[in-house]
């Protein structure tokens, strides 16, 4: 796909790289004039994707999660990669309740709430081992700024 | 991250101020099961005008709370969420074991 901008972004698997992967993201999206709805959908999404890689792709160790965020005029395209454990069965992984860890009070949601936020959501076996996400959110076209350009 | 709290006719308000998620929830649940631990109450309000920020983690870290004070028989009300907050509550059916309230 053909991107007007792109950026990657590369980081250890620590949740206190959590609120950073989010916040660069959404900063990164600014520019796409999104509404704050859908810069916080966008946000939720990059945590629970982010959580899923320090949680459960490297439970035992640190390890690096990719973040790639492709732009078109008025969609984001995201992919949060890991070279972790990886999931045996990517369809049960998205069901609603369903988690591996049930005695840390792990809601089992994460899926549940990128497919809700998001427009589309891909769980993916990644080639070297461990998962990608790729997931697309369409940004509606900002009518209050294109009234004021129009009248420019 | 803070965690507030304060009793008013035997119902003990809980407010957390800041963004919950994987990086914030133990400190968050530590808190949180102090306050229910150390305090006497009917009933427990959760204030989440405060809270920026959450995710799914952050729902663990409700129902985990929430089975803490049923322990002690008192029931377990949200009030204020931001509406990106309310979504997620709402998708989560979390409102079905603790009601809104105004």
């Amino acid at each position: 796909m053909k991107f007007l901008n792109q950026m990657t972004l590369k980081f250890d698997s620590l949740s206190v790289n959590e609120a950073f992967a989010r916040s660069a993201v959404s900063a990164f999206c600014v520019q796409l004039n999104p509404t704050l709805d859908e810069i916080t959908d966008i946000k939720t999404a990059i945590s629970e994707a982010v959580t899923n890689c320090v949680v459960h792709a490297y439970p035992n160790e640190v390890g690096t999660v990719e973040i790639f965020v492709g732009l078109t005029k008025d969609c984001v395209f995201v992919s949060v990669k890991d070279n972790g454990v990886g999931i045996v069965d990517l369809n049960q992984a998205r069901e609603p309740f369903f988690t591996t860890k049930p005695d840390e009070e792990r809601a089992g949601m994460g899926f549940t709430v990128m497919e809700s936020f998001m427009d589309s959501v891909e769980l993916l076996h990644n080639k070297n081992g461990g998962v990608e996400v790729k997931m697309t959110k369409k940004i509606k076209e900002n009518k209050l700024m294109a009234k004021k350009e129009q009248n420019v | 991250m803070q965690v507030n709290s304060k009793v008013i006719n035997q119902t003990l308000y809980l407010s957390i101020l800041g963004e919950l998620d994987e990086h914030s929830a133990q400190y968050i649940r530590g808190e949180l099961d102090q306050k229910l631990l150390n305090n006497f109450y009917r009933q427990v309000v959760l204030d989440l005008s405060g809270l920026k920020f959450m995710d799914s983690t952050g729902i663990g870290v409700l129902i985990g709370r929430y089975k803490k004070a049923r322990e002690k028989n008192a029931p377990m009300f949200i009030s204020n969420p931001t509406s990106h907050i309310d979504k997620i509550l709402k998708m989560t059916a979390v409102y079905d074991i603790m009601p809104k309230i105004n």
